[in-house]
């Protein structure tokens, strides 16, 4: 697959996953935040990650596994470049999000959960970013879009091209 | 940065604090809380800064970005002091005119104030605005008034005077005393008293005790605990070191959600800044009182705001709940006596302390004391966080507060307690807001959303939505719960499909049963809430989509149809050009007919089409008319019929 | 260790101190069904088969009995219209992913659960987490784990650590209640790469033929 430059992705070695581990003092405990700085790194776990912190933390991998699966914000396949999240809570969802996501989705080609063949783009639902008033929103790359319509999606997405 | 070794040196340091400032110095403050920033307010706050550099006022005028007054729908929130006028939804085009008519001249901006959607009164200042007047802002009311960042406004503005009185001279069992007292219950959802919580950790055997905020504000709809903890951190921090002082805890985590990104960046820096004065760490204040916090972030997993979830999470596990037959504040994180407290439950410590437990009893009702902030999302139109006393109605809150439903269109249900919680319908508006009231009514507290229904929502669906959330977030430990919402999930989308069968509500009623009484956590225990409330007083509304296909809102998709009254109709067309399906035929001057079989449901053709005409309706439960005939769909101009 | 008396079904029964309710009722023989519970493991409280009734001044609370710790004076209750209806439903629900499961069977003849209450679903792993505790709390070899969470969970061996230990250890395959943990080995071993020239190779033997 052709990477672009402007890949946030980055080879990960054991020297950057042991330098994370130790910011946290090699604490069993300090598993989720080692494995949230990993992934805001290289944007993904990589199974030489998850082994590396299984062996350094005392931590059986399968317990490492769980947790790098159990939770919404990891992932242990490479994520696109963009990250799209479509706030899928109550007040949201009362507002027409669910237009939203069928937007978004017609654009890039994939569903939540997925990643384009081109790692450009990953759509998730998330439930609830806290920005109930401004319903429906959307948040590209940690970026929150309030009072979107289907026609808006278009030009959010472009900003980031 | 020079340590605090007493609560005099305190004192004296808010009192050199204010000395430098100018209490008639204009200050303009904007609002950054994740909001507001969503809607462009730092490129205000920037604005701001560059014109005043411009004007060459920046040493007669101050500008900071501030904690979030819950005002969200209208921001950004701009309030400029002394005068504490109001401006709402302001831009960066807009900066230049208020320097010049506000600051300058001191003339307001008429067109950037509130206006009350009954009287048409604007409102100059902040305490005119109807939407904040009638509410009780103890808590949320110096968000504005302070930089999130700056401990010093935090300071300036009164605050760790409570703590400065606590280690000047009150016991720990004197501080557990106090919020015994104030019946302060815990504002996370179950409403436990919170003195009865610390004082069995107090007691408990093991000398080893943790103190811990739950910041994981799970439900959607809910932002209270955001605004709180992003707008003004040391709040709650503050509760936390009081709390830890009264049960005996020397360590303390703040368990935030990853989600609120700004919430953990501003905890965080609260926490340093808080160490290097010494309100944090060893001798805090010059007494022997050691304490300190972590911040831990969750990574998205809403089942984790429960507290054995969020414990077994900061040890750093999957984040499964335990059996909690042995209170965790006795049998806790790592198995020691654990305090575990919502943001807002914190946040009412330092106010409990400074005015005193009477003080704080005297509002609310018997069994509910003192204030709540609640989220006023959905069908309304003031939109935002409202903090009100125990003990006002629901229809205070929808009505006065709220300023009624939107678009002329009636209200229908207030969802209360997130997913754990149940709809409240019309008939029962008289509630008197309270712990008790609300789950007699079949709902709950929970942590303070309130989501406004109105005629057009379909409860069914509503259902449906809150099972699909709890399915996708259950940790799947136990039966009743993983596969019992499954089933429930998989037969509510069915009756939302017009696929119901007869028997399917009683089926849904035993797997409720199930999860109710056998699930592990409270999770799967209040899951069946939002079903069997919508039945209790919406049974009408499941009977016509099992037995007549048909939704009443009408709202669920597969169920509906998109048709334009042909005696209505004006041939304007615009429908015609906006449809995104090329669904509707038709032309200037002709009767436009909808294609079913390419209409994809999306609506926009009633929302464009124009109200006086208000030609597309919904239909359910019945075949749509056949079309007009090709020689009848011909409009001469002014008349309204054929 | 000190004794203590409580009440299960009307009869009296003594246990040692600390025991579960569990425990208290299998010493005095009275049965109560589980799926998840196994005296070499700590208890997992998941599949909610054995929760009982507690008569507590005069109201009733459920409680799971393999954790729940006996105490004196306890007034206990195995069966009643609402336990047997909340076991029936568990039993209807899982038998949707294992049919055809002989200790599903069994108990569904008792408890008059109906195997086609609801539609099958894909897997016929019924979480127990019989294979997974005992490879992490007897075996302590960690070969097998859950991933995923909700209705995507699932067990999952690692293959590396698989493909060294379970050949010779095989101390879960004997307590999987429906061979979906057979099927998972399988599986793992099919998918991971080939092994290297001079490693042994799978051999055949009749428990894979089943």
């Amino acid at each position: 697959m052709p990477l672009s430059e402007n890949r946030k992705e980055k080879p990960m070695n054991t020297k950057d996953i042991d330098a994370i581990i130790d910011r946290y003092g090699g604490k069993a405990s300090s598993l989720l935040q080692v494995l949230l700085d990993i992934q805001s790194e290289v944007n993904w776990l990589p199974k030489e990650g998850l082994e590396r912190v299984s062996e350094k933390l005392h931590i059986p991998l399968t317990q490492v596994r769980h947790a790098a699966t159990f939770y919404k914000v990891f992932s242990i396949t490479p994520k696109g470049q963009h990250q799209i999240h479509i706030c899928m809570g109550t007040a949201c969802h009362v507002r027409g999000a669910s237009r939203i996501l069928d937007t978004v989705e017609q654009l890039t080609g994939i569903h939540p959960g997925e990643t384009d063949q081109d790692l450009k783009y990953s759509l998730e639902t998330v439930n609830c970013l806290g920005c109930c008033a401004l319903g429906p929103v959307v948040e590209v790359d940690g970026r929150v879009y309030g009072k979107m319509t289907p026609g808006k999606t278009g030009d959010v997405l472009k900003q980031d091209e | 940065m020079e340590r605090l070794n007493s609560p005099q040196e305190l004192e004296n340091f808010r009192r050199e604090i204010l000395s430098r400032r100018d209490p008639d110095m204009p200050c303009i403050s904007v609002c950054v809380g994740s909001g507001c920033v969503a809607s462009g307010a730092n490129e205000v706050v920037e604005a701001f800064r560059s014109e005043i550099d411009k004007q060459g006022l920046e040493t007669n005028v101050d500008t900071k970005g501030t904690g979030c007054p819950g005002f969200c729908e209208r921001g950004p929130v701009v309030v400029i002091y002394p005068e504490e006028i109001c401006y709402l939804q302001v831009t960066p085009e807009d900066v230049p005119e208020i320097v010049a008519e506000t600051i300058q001249e001191k003339k307001v901006v008429e067109r950037l104030l509130y206006v009350d959607p009954e009287t048409g009164e604007k409102a100059v200042h902040e305490s005119d605005i109807s939407f904040y007047r009638n509410q009780e802002r103890n808590l949320i009311c110096n968000n504005i008034k302070i930089d999130s960042q700056k401990i010093e406004d935090y300071i300036a503005n009164g605050g760790y005077s409570a703590l400065s009185k606590v280690l000047g001279g009150m016991s720990p069992e004197q501080v557990l005393d106090e919020v015994k007292k104030s019946n302060l219950r815990g504002r996370g959802g179950a409403g436990f008293p919170a003195g009865i919580k610390w004082e069995g950790s107090r007691n408990a055997a093991d000398p080893v005790k943790y103190v811990i905020v739950n910041a994981d504000e799970g439900d959607p709809g809910a932002f209270m605990d955001r605004a709180l903890l992003e707008g003004n951190p040391h709040s709650v921090l503050e509760g936390l070191i009081i709390g830890a002082y009264a049960v005996g805890a020397k360590e303390g985590y703040v368990y935030v959600r990853h989600e609120y990104p700004l919430a953990v960046r501003n905890i965080t820096l609260a926490i340093e800044q808080a160490e290097a004065r010494g309100l944090l760490g060893s001798n805090i204040l010059g007494s022997d009182f050691e304490f300190r916090v972590m911040v831990n972030q969750g990574a998205g997993a809403f089942v984790c705001g429960e507290s054995t979830a969020l414990m077994t999470s900061l040890e750093g596990r999957a984040g499964e709940p335990r059996p909690k037959y042995v209170r965790s504040n006795v049998v806790g994180l790592w198995g020691r006596p654990s305090v575990l407290n919502n943001v807002e439950t914190w946040a009412n410590v330092p106010l409990i302390i400074n005015n005193g437990s009477e003080w704080f009893t005297r509002i609310g009702t018997e069994g509910s004391k003192g204030t709540k902030i609640f989220s006023l999302v959905g069908k309304i139109t003031n939109t935002g966080l409202v903090e009100v006393p125990m003990g006002i109605t629901l229809r205070e809150i929808v009505y006065k507060i709220g300023g009624g439903i939107p678009g002329g269109k009636k209200f229908k249900a207030i969802q209360t307690g997130g997913p754990s919680g149940g709809c409240i319908p019309e008939e029962l508006l008289d509630l008197e807001v309270g712990f008790d009231e609300l789950t007699r009514a079949g709902s709950m507290m929970g942590s303070g959303g309130m989501i406004v229904m109105d005629e057009d929502t379909c409860m069914v669906d509503t259902a449906r939505y809150f099972i699909e959330f709890l399915t996708d977030e259950s940790c799947g430990k136990c039966v009743p719960c993983r596969e019992g919402l499954r089933q429930m999930h998989k037969i509510l989308t069915n009756i939302t499909e017009g696929r119901g069968n007869d028997g399917d509500i009683e089926t849904l009623e035993v797997l409720s049963e199930a999860a109710g009484e056998a699930a592990l956590c409270a999770l799967g225990k209040s899951a069946p809430n939002p079903f069997l409330s919508t039945l209790k007083y919406f049974r009408d509304e499941y009977e016509a989509h099992i037995r007549e296909k048909r939704c009443p809102a009408p709202s669920c998709k597969q169920l509906i149809s998109y048709y334009i009254d042909p005696a209505t109709c004006q041939g304007c067309a615009i429908c015609v050009k906006k449809c995104p399906a090329g669904a509707i035929d038709g032309g200037k001057n002709r009767i436009s007919i909808i294609d079913q079989e390419k209409c994809t449901k999306c609506g926009t053709c009633i929302e464009v089409c124009p109200s006086r005409f208000s030609a597309v309706r919904k239909i359910s439960g019945e075949p749509v008319p056949p079309p007009v005939p090709e020689e009848e769909r011909n409009i001469v101009r002014g008349s309204q019929k054929q | 260790m000190s004794e203590i008396t409580l009440q299960i079904d009307g009869k009296e029964v003594r246990a040692k101190e600390g025991a579960t309710i569990l425990e208290a009722a299998q010493g005095a023989g009275i049965f109560i069904p589980t799926l998840c519970h196994h005296e070499k493991l700590e208890p997992f409280g998941a599949c909610r088969m054995c929760i009982v009734e507690l008569e507590k001044r005069g109201s009733t609370q459920i409680v799971v009995s393999c954790v729940y710790q006996a105490a004196d004076g306890l007034v206990v209750r195995t069966r009643s219209e609402k336990i047997d209806r909340v076991r029936r439903t568990i039993l209807e629900l899982l038998l949707a992913h294992a049919p055809d499961s002989f200790v599903l069977q069994d108990l569904a003849r008792e408890y008059g659960a109906d195997p086609n209450r609801f539609d099958k679903e894909g897997s016929f792993c019924i979480h127990c987490g019989l294979c997974v505790r005992t490879c992490a709390e007897v075996a302590k070899k960690n070969a097998i784990g859950f991933v995923g969470r909700g209705i995507n969970k699932e067990i999952s061996f690692i293959p590396e650590i698989a493909a060294r230990e379970c050949w010779d250890c095989k101390e879960c395959f004997p307590l999987c209640p429906t061979e979906a943990l057979q099927a998972a080995y399988l599986l793992a071993m099919g998918l991971r790469r080939p092994p290297a020239r001079n490693s042994a190779p799978l051999k055949n033997s009749s428990w894979m033929s089943t």
